[in-house]
């Protein structure tokens, strides 16, 4: 799972018959300290994720097994809203 | 699978239905010889590992079957913690 942050939306009106009523976000990817870091997103939202909020992203196959993305065609979906994140000292040197 | 080093933790209230009650860890990936490789990683955790705590996670669709069977949106699951590790070393090196 990937830290992203929300930084705009896509609307697309001709898609798969499945996307239908899905939220689609563009994300930035962040480091658990919360800097950008290069690659962008688009994933389907489940949690109404909203504007510069970061989020907890699932890739993949597994992306399909969130709630509400079942038998769809998606490899990226928004799963999370984070509150904190806590990074040990031992963490903060590498 | 591969090898990491527990360094934190995400907090999420709001969270995909079928994530409830599931740990968010932040796991630093390692090389054999304990140096770190990569960029921190979020993983979720199946066996209660904290912090500072030698594990290994399995990633893609498998990092799911930890949990069956209830289906959970995981890409990176800690499956074990690490007691011991003895890696063989190359006579060059």
């Amino acid at each position: 799972m990937l830290l992203a942050r929300v930084i705009g939306t896509v609307v697309a009106t001709r898609k798969d018959p499945r996307l239908e009523g899905k939220k689609l976000l563009v994300l930035r990817l962040v480091s658990p300290e919360g800097k950008d870091e290069s690659g962008y997103l688009v994933s389907v939202d489940t949690v109404s994720a909203g504007n510069r909020e970061v989020v907890i992203v699932v890739a993949g196959s597994s992306a399909r097994m969130a709630e509400g993305c079942k038998d769809t065609p998606v490899d990226s979906s928004i799963v999370g809203i984070v509150d904190t994140v806590s990074l040990d000292e031992a963490g903060k040197g590498g | 699978m591969v090898l990491g080093r527990v360094i934190g933790r995400v907090w999420s209230t709001v969270k995909n239905s079928s994530l409830t009650g599931q740990r968010f860890l932040l796991v630093q990936p390692l090389t054999p010889e304990l140096n770190n490789t990569g960029k921190p990683l979020i993983c979720l955790d199946s066996v209660g590992a904290g912090a500072g705590e030698l594990v290994y996670w399995c990633g893609g669709r498998e990092a799911s079957f930890s949990f069956l069977p209830v289906e959970v949106p995981a890409d990176r699951t800690i499956v074990a913690i690490i007691d011991e590790l003895s890696v063989a070393r190359d006579k060059k090196n």
